[in-house]
């Protein structure tokens, strides 16, 4: 097992090694400084960027070229001797107000960008609603009533072993969050449990999402484009996948797929008024609790001993279904266990259920309707 | 083991000289003396510098490649923690309370530290401090898996069963160094040998004292913090949960107004020590000595005004980003004065690089670019962009690694054959420089590459446009973690052995320990008050 894997990483090695030999030609894409973006603050953020890094390339080029000239000819072998002068208050001074007027010019331009950068309320066209939840993002439209879920998608989840084959491993979801371009954007940022960070370099966004907290933050897409961003801000297990993804598109397509999600949602409400057949509802439930619950109580049902339960020989899985019911509807205060009912529609919450009832090592035996959760609700 | 000790004590009974250490284990178990004490901080710092050193191990084994190989998230959440937590508290802050014990009287002529048996207690607090931290990764619930900075509600609603050690082992780590603070300004005031005016103090002495006001200052404030997430988690306490009328980013508040001057406290010894360093192997003074003072004292002041320069991202008023902001730019000036002071006492000096004086120019460096960095990351608006990146970790590393834990290494080389009379190996401690040296800048550069690239700090694993750039830098990770096994092999054998050190050591080597102490001292140094010009 050992030696597979030091066999493994030996030879990864060496195509690491190949690889960065024939960089030049390979790594087109190869990114070693911070995006210019597609917003006009994301280029304003790195424009600033420059300006302050090549301040600092020559502070530090002349700081050490006088110290590698010193160290050069300032040597004992080479003959030199000490002298003993010890303090200018002249010198002091130079270099005290110096650095005072560099500051001084990188504070002006950062203060500008920074009152821009925190304008988000003047003119917003849109306003979006970002959910932080352990470990996904809940977008609400707030003039529109859309409101969907979006996680890590199964493409990445399947290959978290070796991910090579996926160009967009962990940076692809299941539901894209679709914006239109040329339209200013304001973000308000919330969470359901932890402290989340919403970031999509590009966009030049990255606010914390904080419970009980509204922030907010804004955009204007310049470009239509797909643009990839990751949680920033440690929230637990599955921090590292819990990615973003903004689909920019122009405004006709963007109403056009408004228009689709809301189809989708008045679906899936007629869905729940219907009776369900148990094979439907298992399979249904496995997909829903692979995205919902794998996370912490183990895509196996064996949970993490110590921090999250067994869904395998649990008592309230096996109970009644009523306290089955409120535990996933309602959370459980003061646990990492969550309120599901703002997440899931009955039919998810209700498939979910009755998998979890007759699956995962349990034989319930029973199940339950879309319309058991909704009188829940 | 005990039976061994107890022969050699009866074999050197006929040692008649009553000022010598005791024999055995109790020695060190009941020592008052200020070296045995600088000796037990040092041995434990590098024990924790192993030990936080092999949890990097697992974070850089688990990031060489994307995909999760070895770890499970959890795991790893548990490793970026504990390896946090360690080498502040463990590794760095003991190595530094080390240091100031074995030179702090030596340096100003005093016979001991000011208060010798709580300096005893303060120490042996540690051991047991960390042994219940590093419990925590074998409970069911596993170790505190929330980050050394410990965010609520995370570490409080959400935090694993196990907190609750990490807060009392906190509790712990902060009286220690409170204790150790009130020992080193008591006997920085009291104990001066005649003469010894503050303005004649050497640089060591004067940034620990400053160093000793922050500890007093700050860990009060870090015990505040632990104990109301401890009364938010048991006692039915909202300071952190919005629910209950509390607020989460009053934690972030709480916790960085100590976590600022924190990154101080484990950089204002350093200064002191390079200080020392460099004049002696440029054979020149120190160029500005009372400009340094202030400056120090002027970043230990600025230190408490800058805290939320760690939080552009949760959303403060306008007013109060800018106010960071500019309050955080500020520390440059001083910090600036220090590098130039330095780089000044080398021009038209006579210098030889021997070990300690390669690691002091490597700090000077490595510390530089890190405080560049630093620079950038202040400047509120981009730090949007750098804020929680890989940006942030190499950034903190240059000036945490190759800062504060090389100027300790400058220290052992420079001071070890004071304090054991043997000259460590002048070919091994040069090659130990430059393997580490090669070795930390390719583990930490390009982490500036994959930070600003757009790679979130404290993931698991990461999307594939980052993967040559981590597998480089855990290739210089493993190299580095190395190098300092072979570190610990520089040392046994010097204190074992090597050749007679001189009393005065090195050429220009100036101070009381070097001019008016033998190598290595008595135990008992300075029982008369010596003379000071």
């Amino acid at each position: 097992m050992i030696f597979n894997k030091l066999s493994r990483c030996s030879s990864s090695v060496a195509m690491g090694v190949l690889s960065m030999l024939a960089m030049p030609v390979a790594q087109a894409e190869y990114k070693l400084n911070m995006t210019e973006g597609v917003t006009p603050i994301s280029q304003d953020l790195y424009g600033l960027h420059m300006l302050v890094f090549w301040i600092c390339v020559v502070i530090g080029v002349l700081v050490f070229a006088v110290m590698a000239w010193s160290i050069f000819h300032h040597r004992k072998s080479k003959g030199a001797v000490a002298s003993n002068f010890h303090e200018s208050t002249t010198i002091e001074i130079i270099w005290t107000v110096a650095p005072l007027l560099i500051l001084i010019g990188i504070a002006i331009p950062a203060t500008a960008t920074l009152l821009d950068l925190e304008d988000a309320k003047t003119n917003a066209d849109i306003t979006l609603q970002v959910t932080g939840i352990q470990w996904k993002w809940k977008y609400t439209f707030v003039d529109e009533d859309v409101s969907f879920i979006s996680s890590l998608a199964q493409s990445s989840r399947d290959v978290v072993k070796d991910p090579t084959s996926n160009e967009n491993y962990l940076l692809e979801v299941d539901n894209e969050l679709v914006l239109p371009v040329g339209k200013k954007i304001r973000f308000l940022f919330h969470s359901n449990d932890v402290i989340h960070a919403w970031w999509v370099p590009a966009l030049a966004v990255k606010q914390d999402s904080i419970p009980g907290f509204i922030n907010d933050s804004w955009a204007i897409i310049e470009k239509p484009g797909i643009y990839r961003g990751q949680c920033a801000e440690l929230c637990g297990k599955d921090h590292g996948f819990m990615p973003i993804v903004v689909n920019a598109v122009s405004q006709p397509e963007y109403e056009e797929w408004l228009a689709g999600m809301k189809a989708e949602a008045a679906a899936a409400a007629a869905a729940g008024e219907e009776e369900w057949s148990m094979q439907d509802l298992v399979a249904r439930g496995e997909t829903v609790y692979q995205a919902n619950c794998a996370a912490c109580h183990g895509a196996t049902g064996a949970g993490i001993p110590g921090a999250f339960p067994a869904m395998t020989g649990s008592a309230i899985v096996n109970g009644d279904p009523a306290g089955h019911i409120d535990i996933v509807v309602n959370g459980k205060t003061g646990t990492s266990m969550a309120s599901f009912k703002g997440q899931l529609n009955d039919v998810d919450i209700a498939a979910v259920l009755t998998y979890e009832r007759n699956s995962l090592g349990n034989s319930v035996g029973d199940m339950i309707q879309p319309s058991a959760i909704k009188n829940a609700r | 083991m005990y039976n061994e000790t107890t022969q050699d004590g009866s074999a050197a009974h006929d040692d008649h000289d009553h000022h010598g250490p005791a024999k055995g284990l109790m020695r060190w178990v009941t020592t008052t003396n200020h070296k045995d004490i600088g000796t037990l901080y040092l041995w434990l710092s590098f024990i924790m510098l192993l030990y936080g050193g092999s949890m990097a191990m697992v974070i850089r084994l688990e990031l060489f490649q994307p995909g999760l190989q070895w770890v499970e998230p959890h795991f790893f959440n548990q490793m970026t923690t504990m390896h946090g937590l360690v080498m502040v508290f463990g590794a760095i802050m003991p190595a530094f309370v080390g240091l100031a014990n074995w030179l702090i009287p030596i340096m100003i002529g005093a016979p001991d530290m000011a208060l010798p048996r709580m300096n005893n207690w303060s120490f042996w607090i540690l051991p047991f401090a960390f042994t219940m931290l590093a419990s925590t990764t074998f409970m069911e619930s596993g170790a505190p898996a929330f980050g050394w900075t410990f965010y609520a509600p995370l570490s409080t609603t959400y935090g694993p069963d196990s907190t609750d050690f990490f807060i009392f082992a906190v509790h712990l780590m902060g009286i220690s160094s409170v204790m150790g603070a009130i020992n080193v300004i008591a006997t920085i005031l009291n104990m001066r040998a005649p003469g010894m005016t503050l303005m004649k103090m050497p640089l060591f002495v004067w940034t620990w004292l400053i160093t000793a006001y922050l500890l007093i200052a700050v860990m009060p404030v870090l015990a505040g913090a632990v104990t109301m997430m401890l009364t938010d988690r048991h006692f039915g306490t909202s300071f952190f949960d919005a629910a209950g009328g509390g607020d989460p980013v009053m934690f972030q508040h709480i916790f960085w107004f100590f976590g600022h001057p924190e990154v101080y406290i484990m950089i204002l010894p350093a200064f002191g020590i390079i200080s020392a360093i460099i004049p002696t192997f440029a054979r020149k003074p120190l160029f500005g000595y009372s400009s340094m003072v202030y400056a120090s004292a002027s970043i230990a002041i600025l230190s408490f005004m800058v805290w939320a320069h760690h939080m552009f991202t949760v959303g403060m008023p306008v007013a109060g980003e800018l106010y960071f902001m500019y309050a955080t730019i500020l520390i440059s000036v001083p910090t600036g004065v220090k590098v130039f002071n330095w780089v000044t006492t080398m021009w038209k000096g006579s210098m030889t690089f021997e070990t300690p004086m390669l690691w002091a120019l490597g700090f000077i460096v490595m510390f530089t670019i890190g405080g560049l960095s630093g620079l950038m990351l202040g400047v509120a608006p981009v730090d949007t962009q750098y804020h929680d990146t890989y940006f942030v970790v190499a950034h903190f590393h240059y000036v945490l690694v190759t800062g504060a834990l090389y100027s300790i290494i400058a220290a052992f080389y420079y001071w070890v054959p004071k304090w054991t009379g043997h000259m460590y190996d002048e070919r091994l401690g040069k090659i130990h420089f430059w393997w580490s040296t090669i070795a930390v800048n390719v583990l930490f550069f390009p982490q500036h590459f994959i930070g600003l690239a757009g790679m979130p700090r404290r993931i698991p694993d990461y999307a594939l446009q980052f993967a040559e750039f981590n597998m480089i830098s855990s290739i210089g990770g493993f190299a580095f973690g190395l190098a300092q096994v072979f570190f610990l092999y520089i040392v046994i054998k010097t204190i074992k052995g090597g050749p007679k050190a001189s009393d005065r050591v090195w050429e220009g080597a100036t101070g009381l320990e070097f001019e008016q102490l033998s190598s290595p001292p008595p135990y008992h140094s300075f029982t008369e008050a010596p003379s000071v010009k």
